[in-house]
C-alpha cells in the first residue's frame, strides 16, 4: 500500500479537557445513561434538601431547658443535646467531678494524635502512654489529693469507652502476637491450642463473650474472690480482640521469607532473637494497615457494653433519652454521638489508607 | 545446682552420663516436647480448676448440673415463631428452638439484602457518573464508621416512634408501616405453594445433575451442550407448572384494620425490622467496598483486550469481569456473612426474640448458666462454620482450576 502521497486532513486540537464545565460533562452528563441518573437526583435532592435544612438548621432549637419550647418547633430539638451532654458523656460519674473525665478524654485523644505521628514511633512513646494512662487512671479513680474517690460502677460515658479502648488494644496486642506465633509455631500441641482459641472466639459473637464474662466468670472464681464487673468486662474485650488480631499478624508473618528464618537458624540465632529482632519488626510493619483496621473495630465495640449494663457512650444516651421529656428527641442525640463515632473512625480509616501507601511506596523508610 | 557442678562433684564414671544429660537439655525436639507438655498441662489444669470451682458454686446455690433443665416447662412467651408454635408451657428445648429459628430467620434475609445493597452501591461507587459515586462513597462511610449497634437501636427507636396503626404509612399495595411493625399483604395458603416448593428442589437437583452430564460430555466430546435454556426451565419453569397444575391460586391475605391492630397479611415486628435494617445496611457498606475493590482488581488490559475482540458490554461483564472478580471477592464476603449472623445477636438490646434472648431469660430463670451459654456458644460456632464451609464450596466452584 503506497501512503507516501497521501496527506492527512488536519484535525482540529482535542477539547482542553478540563475546567468546570468539562468536569460536570465528564463528570454527570458522559452518556444518556449517566445525564437521566444525574437528573433524577437531582431533582430527589430539590424535594429532600430544603426541609431538611428547614428540619436541622432553620427551625430547630439549639439551647432551652423547657422541652415545651422544642415540642412546639417543627425542627430539630438540638437542646436535647445541651440538656443531656453530661449524662451523654459521662453516665452516672458524680456532676461535680465530670472535669476530671474532659481531662482524661483530653490526654487520651493526645496520646492517640501523637501515635499517629511515625517520626514519634519509639520507645518513649511507649513510655509516654504508660505514664499518661497511669495519670488518666488516676483522676478517673480519685482518692488523693482531695479527689473525691469513684468507684468503677459510678464512671461511664465517653471517658469509659475511651479506657476501655485503649485497654483492650494495650491487652489485645501482645495477646495476639503470642496467638500467631503459636499458630505459625512447628510444634503440634502449641500449633493446635493457639488455633482452637483464634477459630472459636472468631465463631461465637462478642455478646455471647461478654455475656460469659458477666455472668459465668464470677461462677469459675473461687468462694468470695470477685473481679470488678468492668475489669471483667475489659477482659472479654481484650480476649475477642486478641483472635481477630492474631489473624492479623499471622498474615505479617507468612509474608515474611522463609530465607529470613533459615538465615537467622544457620547464625545460631536463638528463637526468640529471631523472633523479636528478625521476624516481628518485619512482619508487625507489613500488617499495620489491617491491625488499625482492628482497631477501629475494636471502638465501634465497646458500644457493645451496654448489652451487660455499663454505661458507655452509647449507654449513656440510651439512659439520657430514658427521660420521657426528652425521648422523642432520639434522633437528635444518636445523631450527635454518631458523629463522635463517626470522626474518630473515619480519621482513623483515613490515617490508616495514607500509611497504607506510605509503607506500600517504601519510601519515607 | 547447675548441670556443669552436678558433673563435677560425681565419680570418673559419670562425665558420660553428664554429657547425655546436657545433650538431651539441649536437644531441640526435648526441649519442645518437655514445652507443650508443660503448656497443655497448665491449659487442662487451669480448666480443671475453673470448672471444679464452678461446680463448687453451683453446688452451693443447689443447682444440679447438665442439660435436663431443657426438657422443664419454659413459662415464658416468645413474640414471634416461625414454623414452630410454641406457648409458655413448652418447653426450654423448644424456646431455644424458636430463637434459633429467629436468629436465622433475619440473618438469611439480612445476608440477601445486604448482598444486593452492596451489589448496588459498589457498582455505584465504580460508575463515571459523580453523583452516583459520591452517593455510594457517602453511603459506605456513613455506615462502616458508626457502631452496628447504635444503628440498630436508632433504626428501632424510628420503629417504635411511627404513629398507631389507625394512621399507618402506606405506599398503597395493602403496605402498612405503624408502630406495630411492618404489615404486608400474603398469599393465603394453599397446597400449590408445597407443591411449587417441592418442585423447585426437585428443579434444582436436576439442574445440577444436568450440569454435571454436560461437563461430562465435554471432559469426552469437547463439545459444550448448550444447557442454559434448560436449566432455567428445570429452576423457573417446573415450580410454576408444579403451582399451576395444583390450582394456580392467586388469592391474597390482604391486612386489614381491626379494632386498634390489622388482621391478616404478614406482619414483620418493630425488632424485626430494625434488625434487619441495621444488619443489612451495616454489612451491605463492607460488602459494597468487597465489591468495588473486586472488580478495580480486574486490571483495565482485560476489559480492553475483552472490547478489541469485539466482546459486547454484556459479554464483558459476564465472560470477562464477574468471573476474576468474582475470585477476589468470595472469600472477604463469606467473612462479612458470618459476622452478620453473630451480629444478630446484638438483637438482645432491642428484645428481638433471638437466640441470645431465649438463653438469657432461660439461664434468668433456671439458673443454668454455664450450660446456657455453652449450648448458645456451641450453636454459633456451628453457624458461622456452616457459612464458611458453604462458601468454602462456593469458592471452589468459582477458583482457578488448574489442570
Amino acid at each position: 500500500m503506497q501512503a507516501s502521497g497521501m496527506t492527512a486532513p488536519r484535525l482540529p486540537p482535542a477539547k482542553a479537557a478540563t475546567g468546570f464545565w468539562s468536569w460536570v460533562r465528564v463528570g454527570f452528563f458522559s452518556s444518556t445513561g449517566s445525564s437521566i441518573l444525574t437528573l433524577v437526583m437531582a431533582a430527589i435532592l430539590v424535594v429532600t434538601l430544603p426541609p431538611l435544612v428547614r428540619w436541622a438548621f432553620l427551625d430547630s432549637i439549639w439551647q432551652t431547658d423547657d422541652p415545651a419550647i422544642c415540642r412546639e418547633a417543627s425542627g430539630a430539638c438540638w437542646a436535647v443535646v445541651a440538656e443531656k451532654h453530661r449524662v451523654m458523656l459521662f453516665g452516672t460519674y458524680p456532676y461535680e467531678q465530670q472535669w476530671r473525665g474532659v481531662l482524661v478524654v483530653a490526654l487520651m485523644v493526645a496520646l492517640i494524635l501523637a501515635s499517629t505521628v511515625r517520626r514519634w514511633w519509639t520507645p518513649k512513646l511507649l513510655m509516654a502512654w504508660v505514664a499518661g494512662l497511669a495519670v488518666a487512671l488516676a483522676l478517673q479513680f480519685g482518692g488523693f489529693l482531695g479527689l473525691e474517690f469513684v468507684q468503677t460502677t459510678m464512671w461511664g460515658g465517653l471517658p469509659l469507652t475511651m479506657f476501655i479502648f485503649v485497654g483492650t488494644i494495650a491487652g489485645g496486642m501482645p495477646f495476639a502476637v503470642l496467638l500467631a506465633l503459636g499458630r505459625q509455631s512447628d510444634m503440634p500441641i502449641i500449633q493446635k491450642l493457639s488455633a482452637g482459641y483464634i477459630e472459636t472466639i472468631r465463631g461465637i459473637p462478642l455478646v455471647n463473650i461478654l455475656f460469659m464474662a458477666a455472668l459465668m466468670f464470677p461462677l469459675f472464681m473461687p468462694e468470695g474472690v470477685n473481679f470488678d464487673k468492668l475489669l471483667r468486662a475489659q477482659v472479654g474485650m481484650i480476649m475477642f480482640f486478641a483472635a481477630y488480631t492474631a489473624e492479623s499478624v499471622r498474615g505479617g508473618l507468612q509474608a515474611i521469607p522463609r530465607g529470613q528464618y533459615e538465615a537467622a537458624d544457620s547464625l545460631g540465632v536463638s528463637y526468640w532473637d529471631r523472633t523479636f529482632k528478625i521476624v516481628l519488626p518485619q512482619a508487625l510493619r507489613i500488617v499495620i494497615p489491617p491491625i488499625v483496621n482492628d482497631v477501629i473495630r475494636a471502638f465501634k465495640n465497646t458500644s457493645v457494653l451496654v448489652i451487660i449494663g455499663v454505661l458507655d457512650l452509647l449507654g449513656g444516651t440510651m439512659a439520657a433519652l430514658e427521660d420521657p421529656e426528652w425521648t422523642r428527641y432520639y434522633v437528635e442525640a444518636y445523631l450527635f454521638i454518631a458523629i463522635l463515632y463517626f470522626v474518630f473512625c473515619f480519621s482513623m480509616s483515613q490515617y490508616s489508607q495514607k500509611l497504607e501507601a506510605e509503607l506500600k511506596s517504601g519510601r519515607n523508610y | 545446682m547447675t548441670i556443669a557442678q552436678d558433673a563435677r562433684s560425681s565419680s570418673s564414671s559419670q562425665p558420660a552420663r553428664a554429657r547425655a544429660l546436657s545433650r538431651l537439655v539441649h536437644d531441640r525436639r526435648v526441649r519442645d516436647a518437655v514445652l507443650q507438655i508443660i503448656v497443655l498441662g497448665a491449659v487442662v489444669a487451669l480448666i480443671a480448676y475453673l470448672v471444679g470451682n464452678a461446680s463448687t458454686a453451683l453446688k452451693a446455690r443447689g443447682i444440679a448440673s447438665g442439660f435436663g433443665y431443657l426438657s422443664q416447662e419454659a413459662g415464658f412467651g416468645i413474640g414471634e415463631s416461625l414454623f414452630l408454635t410454641y406457648s409458655p408451657s413448652d418447653t426450654y428445648l423448644r424456646a431455644f428452638a424458636v430463637g434459633l429459628i429467629n436468629t436465622l430467620r433475619v440473618s438469611m434475609l439480612a445476608i440477601i439484602a445486604a448482598t444486593l445493597i452492596g451489589l448496588v452501591f459498589g457498582l455505584m461507587r465504580l460508575s463515571s457518573n459523580l453523583g452516583a459515586s459520591k452517593l455510594a462513597a457517602g453511603y459506605v462511610e456513613l455506615f462502616r464508621n458508626t457502631p452496628q449497634l447504635l444503628q440498630i437501636v436508632f433504626w428501632y427507636a424510628v420503629m417504635t416512634d411511627l404513629p398507631r396503626p389507625r394512621q399507618a404509612l402506606s405506599p398503597g399495595g395493602d403496605i402498612y408501616l405503624s408502630n406495630r411493625g411492618l404489615i404486608l399483604p400474603w398469599p393465603a395458603p394453599h397446597a400449590a405453594y408445597l407443591w411449587a416448593f417441592a418442585a423447585l428442589a426437585a428443579g434444582a437437583l436436576g439442574a445440577i445433575l444436568l450440569t454435571r452430564w454436560a461437563r461430562g460430555v465435554q471432559a469426552r466430546t469437547g463439545e459444550l451442550p448448550n444447557v442454559t435454556h434448560w436449566r432455567t426451565v428445570l429452576i423457573v419453569g417446573l415450580p410454576m407448572l408444579a403451582w399451576a397444575i395444583a390450582g394456580a391460586p392467586t388469592e391474597f391475605e390482604r391486612p386489614a384494620l381491626r379494632g386498634f391492630n390489622f388482621t391478616g397479611g404478614v406482619t414483620l415486628s418493630p425488632e424485626f425490622v430494625a434488625l434487619f435494617l441495621g444488619l443489612a445496611l451495616y454489612t451491605g457498606a463492607f460488602i459494597a467496598e468487597i465489591v468495588r475493590s473486586g472488580v478495580e482488581s480486574v486490571g483495565r488490559g482485560q476489559v480492553e483486550a475483552a472490547r478489541s475482540l469485539g466482546l459486547s458490554q454484556s459479554q464483558i461483564y459476564r465472560l470477562v469481569l464477574i468471573p476474576q472478580a468474582l475470585r477476589v471477592m468470595i472469600p472477604p464476603t463469606a467473612g462479612q456473612y458470618v459476622s452478620l449472623a453473630k451480629s444478630s445477636s446484638l438483637a438482645v438490646v432491642i428484645g428481638y426474640p433471638d437466640l441470645v434472648n431465649v438463653s438469657n431469660t432461660t439461664l434468668n430463670q433456671t439458673g443454668h448458666v454455664v450450660e446456657a451459654l455453652v449450648l448458645m456458644s456451641a450453636v454459633y460456632l456451628l453457624i458461622s462454620f456452616s457459612i464458611a464451609a458453604a462458601m468454602n464450596l462456593y469458592n471452589r466452584a468459582v477458583a482457578i482450576k488448574e489442570r
